[in-house]
């Protein structure tokens, strides 16, 4: 029997076990919205595209399934843009459908025609614009074959209008071929048994632990080998639950705003065990002076890694989860009891602190009191900013796919959106956005989506009137001179929840803040706390630009 | 250091922009690509001439690995292999200097492919060295218009990436 294009993008987003889609519609896309009409698929509306990409990435994050974002052409699909390099940079399997002018129409400027694979091509692992029904099918497996094997990662379908309109045959799922991509080179046993003698050798090892780990499923595989070897771990932002940060080996997160102990430990160890992390410059600073005495074991899934910041004496490419079954039974445990009690010792004499003052919320404070009070249990996204690296610093996250924030790219307005995608995907879940006042007016239009489909997600504003983080830089280094970072006019964060019928609650005081929490948590609906803080706090401690990581300012 | 690789690509819309974008995107130097199709329609083949330290062209060769239309890369500058390249001169030539034109394109067997009155259209194929020299050896007469097609090159002996995987095996 043959369906329209419409009809099969439908039935393969059915048959890839899809049941949700964050989306907007238009022009180029109505005959799939038609079809979507019918679908059981449900469709979570957002109130712009850059929120459909990013709930599609909060929902991939949470759930470890692909997210699925719609857009109509032209402007539909380009503000989708920020959404797709979000997903691409923390390597976040998403598929986008973006609406296209008809196959003959491209080309000649027509209304609402934009060349979105042209314009995402260095932002997205692959891309297609379907230039025949026959092929669509075909093209949506592999689309979904290619965001979350390997490497995961975005993935864009352009469909011009009359593909969608046009007739085939439909047969799920194709016959898939690949002539070219695999997606993995693999390890050798010798280069197992290297590193294994490598970790049983060392005297000062360290376990570097990124977002890899987590879309690998490895976090078990991670705890197993530590528990065996009692080799401490240091996680990336996007590493935070892989490795339970209650766990006595964890160093939290090292890097630009990491724990003293992690980058001491790191820095004076002897052997590095980098597992899904990719050496960003947010946690090597300078790579001159970075680990200087430190060989490098490098796991990870993509070979373009191994090598590409620092030099790797032993690459093991291949899934992480994999690699590390092979090595847990032939590590030998290191001898490392001196080691364990110098980092014991860093832990005693620098943990992350902060000073209380009468009458003055600490936003240091209000994230810790998310933690006690969720237990560590919740899911939380955060924005970008200081918020950001309070959320990290003092929310200790003990599971995968709890922490969910925007890493490589920085993408202010990520945590609102990405906690509706969040919600989406674990219906019963506590879930915070941990926010700043100026992130999360770059998305605040998605508390009507989070209203309209009832999603209870928390908001809690870390209000410092201030873009916070740029302003610490401007304290620091540019002599004070806030130059357009005070942002003098915040709405009143109460008055707009409450304006789009969610519940809006203000925190002055130390004593309203476990209240209105219990409030939140409590409430069916989706909450905004607007958590008036100390408006100059600054984050620490803090590498400054262009400093080895041992040299940190505060804390 | 200069390295050429050889690429299989998909032949299909976009490819060539996706490489092209992978080199800039990464900050890489192309110095020349020529792609055309191979002996099986659905296969390109590029020659790509890319200038950068040994970190560099691993991370050049790694990425263009993970292009999900690129099919396989071989980096050959270490390798025995036959170059060519195409070079179109247009130059100044007036009958006084024709004769003397004419010995250089015999000399290094380039061909006269076209005469206009005051002009000749030289065409030549050689390796690199040859290309320069007879654009060194022409510039003299005053070259009007230069085209090239870029290297193409191609591993002596057997088929050469079958050759490897035995080696892998
Ligand atoms: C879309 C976007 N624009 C600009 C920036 C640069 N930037 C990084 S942090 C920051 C300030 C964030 O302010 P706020 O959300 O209030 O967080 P705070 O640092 O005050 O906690 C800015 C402007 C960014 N990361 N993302
Ligand atoms: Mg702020």
């Amino acid at each position: 029997m043959k369906l329209t294009g419409a009809e099969i993008i439908v039935k393969a987003l059915e048959a890839e076990g899809v049941d949700v889609v964050f989306g907007y519609p238009g022009g180029a896309v109505l005959p799939l919205y038609d079809k979507l009409y019918d679908s059981p698929i449900r469709h979570i509306l957002v109130r712009h595209e850059q929120g459909a990409a990013h709930a599609a990435d909060g929902y991939a994050r949470a759930t470890g399934k692909p997210g699925v974002c719609i857009a109509t052409s032209g402007p539909g699909a380009t503000n989708l843009v920020t959404g797709i390099a979000n997903a691409y940079m923390d390597s976040i399997p998403i598929v986008a459908l973006t609406g296209q002018v008809p196959l003959p129409a491209i080309g000649r400027d027509s209304f609402q025609e934009a060349d979105i694979t042209g314009i995402t091509l260095p932002i997205v692992k692959h891309s297609y614009l379907v230039r025949d029904v026959r092929q669509l099918a075909a093209t949506i497996h592999a689309a979904f074959h290619i965001a979350t094997t390997g490497r995961p990662g975005p993935v864009l379908i352009d469909l011009p209008k009359d593909i969608t309109i046009a007739q085939a045959e439909f047969e799920y799922p194709p016959q898939l071929s690949f002539r070219s991509y695999s997606s993995a080179r693999e390890y050798s046993p010798t280069q197992i048994y290297q590193a294994a003698k490598a970790i049983g050798e060392s005297r000062k090892p360290v376990l570097y632990v990124g977002g890899g780990v987590i879309s690998s499923g490895a976090a078990g595989e991670l705890r197993e080998f530590v528990e065996k070897t009692q080799i401490p771990v240091t996680t990336t932002l996007l590493g935070k639950g892989a490795f339970p940060e209650t766990h006595p080996l964890s160093l939290g997160m090292l890097g630009m705003h990491g724990t003293k102990y992690a980058n001491y430990a790191i820095s004076y160890s002897d052997l590095i065990i980098a597992a899904g992390a990719r050496f960003d410059d947010r946690v090597t600073s300078r790579l001159d002076t970075f680990a200087p005495h430190a060989q490098v074991i490098h796991i990870d899934i993509d070979p373009a890694e191994i090598g590409k910041n620092v030099r790797v004496h032993y690459p093991l490419t291949g899934d992480i989860k994999q690699v590390l079954k092979d090595l847990i039974p032939r590590v030998e445990v290191p001898q490392i009891k001196e080691w364990l009690q110098q980092v014991e010792q860093w832990k005693a004499d620098f943990p992350l602190s902060y000073t209380k003052e009468e009458g003055v919320l600490k936003p240091q404070d209000v994230v810790e009191q998310i933690w006690e009070i969720t237990k560590g249990e919740a899911v939380i996204t955060t924005e970008v900013g200081q918020n950001q690296m309070w959320a990290a610093q003092y929310y200790k996250a003990i599971h995968p796919r709890t922490f969910i924030s925007s890493g490589g790219l920085g993408t202010m307005g990520f945590g609102l959106p990405a906690a509706i995608g969040a919600q989406v995907g674990r219906p019963d879940a506590v879930v915070f956005d941990i926010a700043g006042d100026g992130s999360v007016q770059m998305t605040s239009q998605e508390l009507a989506t989070a209203v309209q489909f009832q999603l209870p997600i928390n908001i809690a504003i870390l209000n410092n009137r201030y873009l916070g983080m740029v302003r610490q830089w401007q304290e620091l280094f540019h002599g004070k001179r806030y130059s357009q970072t005070d942002l003098v006019e915040t709405p009143d964060f109460v008055k707009l929840a409450e304006a789009y019928g969610a519940v809006g609650i203000r925190v002055t005081r130390d004593e309203e803040m476990r209240p209105a929490l219990e409030r939140a948590i409590a409430s069916p609906k989706p909450v905004v706390i607007d958590f008036v803080v100390a408006r100059e706090e600054n984050v620490f401690p803090m590498v400054p630009p262009g400093e080895p990581i041992t040299k940190m300012l505060g804390g | 250091m200069r390295h050429v690789l050889a690429v299989l690509v998909e032949n299909q819309p976009g490819v060539l922009t996706r490489v092209a974008g992978l080199f800039s995107r990464r900050g890489y130097n192309i110095e020349s690509l020529a792609v055309g199709q191979t002996h099986e329609p659905s296969i390109s083949r590029m020659t790509i001439v890319v200038d950068g330290d040994d970190r560099v062209i691993e991370q050049v060769v790694k990425q263009l690995d993970k292009l999900i239309d690129v099919i396989d890369v071989q980096d050959i500058t270490d390798v025995e292999y036959v170059d060519r390249e195409l070079i179109l001169i247009k130059v100044n030539a007036k009958p006084s200097v024709r004769g003397e034109i004419m010995q250089i394109v015999d000399i290094f067997r380039a061909r006269i492919v076209d005469i206009g009155q005051r002009t000749l259209i030289i065409e030549c194929t050689g390796d690199e060295g040859k290309i320069r020299a007879i654009e060194k050896s022409l510039k003299p007469f005053g070259i009007l218009e230069l085209v090239r097609t870029g290297k193409i090159a191609m591993v002596r002996g057997p088929k050469y990436e079958e050759d490897q995987k035995e080696d892998a095996v």
